[in-house]
């Protein structure tokens, strides 16, 4: 192709692209799913909503924020577990969190009996809901436990897409996946930066200065220094894509959050006197190494 | 009992493990002993305050970088020397303040150091570990589901000044907008929000709530007294035959207060198919 | 928090199924409507803002004036415009068809 087919090429392939996400939860499991469609389990008409909102006078939302969507990919059953960060920052509740440790746990039992079930959890969460506070935590000790128990049988993909990233308890539990799928939109850290801003002062993390943000924690970050495995467009096929090539890698015998003597190493040989520089970092940390 | 203290968690290690401790592979704020538990060797492990650690925003009890991964290598250490043997029991004592706040920590990559702590406790509780949690002071957020949160069997102290929070009442307060007695009062009434320990006993995720002894200055009396909860939770776990978390969501206070919680198992299991 | 109850008991017409729209987000809105157990219609809503009990009922009268449905309808409302809870409930009909 000549340089200016390629270009016409790359435009088209944006304006056509779907965005993943503009997509609301169910919209974004469906896209992952083969033509685009599942079941809803737990659905909303079931009302297995918080039993701790309405208590504080906040308005519930039916399903709790997550969404399962039972489907195949590549023709194999799957179970994909959308986050809606729209409702309370997509944080984990005592039902939201149970619905996602509850799927993983009955993959597992399901395993147990020859019957294989791909799981995908769409990381999209501030963690813990903190009017659920000590639930939630539970809960996502739980899902942490689910995820490392069925990861050897089975590999768990997880995806952030952003806007809202994936942060709190449930960063732990997106680095325990056997594969992490990240947009350059997406960001992956332990603690949102208001709170280390509040908790450590402005001049540790100026909050507001999000190209800081995201070249300390964004998936382009990430992915180049190992901690998460595939950058991905907002793209919804290609995320697909992503997934479904995931799966065709296999279980992963060594999981980054298994690799305890390479971080140490790496960790040993990093000064924290000098100045905190990623890009210096990717080098030093590149994935694959 | 002891006036060189630097923390509960410290002085509780100590006291389980007669004082014979050491660091972790060089690194002072992990600290572990071997000590008779019943009628087996375990292994206890605490977090510490080390004021010459590394990374200046983990020197205060804080689970940060290089607490995560050398937990997990401590772990995966002990799960490497009991392999063809019965695994022992690991106890993890409880005093974490929180996860380490910074710039370097988000960049280096917290999330995967506390995640490496959590898979190691797990990884050990899958080849056969007994693992317990002792909460003599705080734990917090992030630093518990690195450090405690994944044990078969959690036990307390009933004490004022033990907290189980997803976040500190400070940051809660300044969060949620609310005066921290506010707080307070929504966590009489709402009780996942409680930091109050007897609350969060009440949420059935606890084995035991021990009362009646003093967790700054334990007596050997008040050693005994939890070492004893220790070895009931332990035998407790063993007549199980599992390893698991289920005792969280089958006790007597978890069926009732987290009855959502197995509504949404069992109505998953009759839309599964 | 306010909770708001509204009867038409001259919406009649079979609902034929159950059927779910929107996200309880900022500005936003889940509708859940499903057949009436008595035949009728009726309306719940769970919002987040208080006081707004006239523009509500307006805005729910002007849609059972086209629709007929004896629906059982469930809004949960997390401040929604007065246009955007009439988008949702039309989306709500269009999935019935």
């Amino acid at each position: 192709m000549s340089i200016n087919q390629q270009s016409y090429a790359a435009t088209e392939k944006f304006l056509t692209r779907k965005s993943f996400i503009e997509m609301d939860a169910l919209g974004r499991a469906a896209s992952i799913l083969d033509g685009g469609k599942g079941r809803v389990l737990l659905g909303p008409f079931d009302r297995i909503h918080s039993p701790w909102l309405a208590m504080q006078e906040i308005v519930i939302q039916e399903d709790d924020g997550v969404i399962l969507l039972k489907g195949t990919i590549d023709g194999k059953p799957a179970l994909v577990i959308s986050i809606e960060s729209a409702f309370q920052g997509g944080s984990m509740g005592e039902v939201s969190g149970a619905k996602i440790a509850a799927s993983l746990e009955l993959i597992l039992a399901e395993h147990t009996k020859g019957r294989e079930t791909r799981p995908v959890i769409l990381f999209e969460s501030g963690g813990v809901r903190l009017q659920e506070a000590n639930l939630g935590l539970a809960v996502i000790a739980e899902i942490h436990s689910a995820i490392v128990a069925l990861r050897n049988k089975i590999p768990v993909v997880g995806v952030i897409a952003g806007m809202v990233g994936c942060f709190g308890g449930m960063s732990l539990a997106a680095s325990l996946c056997s594969y992490l799928i990240m947009t350059r939109q997406a960001r992956l850290g332990m603690n949102g930066p208001e709170v280390i801003e509040q908790e450590a002062g402005i001049e540790e993390l100026d909050s507001s200065d999000r190209s800081l943000i995201w070249s300390l924690i964004g998936g382009e970050q990430r992915v180049a220094i190992g901690q998460a495995d595939v950058l991905v467009e907002d793209d919804a096929d290609e995320i697909a894509a992503a997934v479904r090539r995931s799966f065709n890698n296999g279980v992963v015998s060594q999981p980054r959050s298994a690799r305890v003597d390479e971080y140490l190493a790496k960790l040993n040989e990093y000064d924290p006197a000098r100045a905190a520089d990623p890009i210096a970092l990717r080098a030093a940390w590149k994935k694959g190494d | 009992m002891s006036d060189t203290s630097i923390s509960r968690g410290d002085t509780w290690l100590k006291s389980l493990t007669s004082r014979e401790t050491s660091t972790a592979f060089g690194c002072a704020s992990v600290v572990f002993g071997d000590a008779p538990l019943g009628n087996t060797n375990a292994r206890f492990i605490a977090v510490v305050p080390d004021p010459k650690s590394k990374f200046p925003r983990a020197r205060k009890g804080e689970v940060g970088l290089e607490q995560g991964w050398i937990l997990a290598k401590l772990i995966r250490d002990t799960m490497k020397l009991d392999e063809g043997a019965t695994p022992r029991p690991i106890v993890a004592v409880v005093d974490v303040t929180s996860q380490a706040y910074g710039r370097r920590e988000e960049m280096l990559g917290i999330q995967l150091a506390c995640a490496a702590a959590a898979d190691a406790y797990i990884a050990a509780r899958l080849a056969g570990h007994i693992v317990l949690s002792l909460i003599v002071g705080r734990a917090m957020s992030g630093a518990y589901l690195a450090h405690g949160y994944q044990a078969n069997r959690i036990i307390a102290l009933d004490d004022p000044q033990i907290f189980v929070h997803a976040m500190g009442k400070q940051a809660a307060a300044r969060i949620t907008l609310r005066a921290v007695d506010e707080l307070d009062k929504l966590g009489e009434r709402v009780l996942p929000m409680s930091y109050n320990i007897r609350n969060y006993a009440k949420l059935g995720l606890l084995y035991e709530l021990v009362s009646g002894v003093d967790a700054d200055k334990p007596t050997s009396d008040d050693v005994n007294k939890v070492r004893e909860v220790l070895v009931r939770a332990m035998d407790d776990v063993k007549a199980s035959g599992k390893r698991d978390l289920i005792n969280r969501l089958t006790s007597n206070d978890a069926i009732k207060i987290r009855a959502a919680s197995n509504t949404v198992r069992e109505q998953l299991m009759k839309e599964w198919n | 928090m306010e909770i708001l109850k509204y009867d038409y008991p001259s919406a009649k017409s079979p609902i034929s199924k159950k059927v779910h729209v929107g996200v309880v987000g900022s500005g936003d809105l889940e509708i859940l409507l499903e057949p009436s157990k008595d035949g009728l219609a009726h309306v719940v809503i769970s919002t987040s803002v208080n006081g707004y009990g006239q523009v509500w009922q307006d805005v729910i009268d002007r849609f059972f004036s086209k629709f007929d449905g004896a629906a059982a309808i469930e809004i949960n409302d997390f401040g929604a415009t007065p246009g955007m809870v009439a988008l949702r409930l039309q989306q709500a009909v269009e999935k019935l068809k």
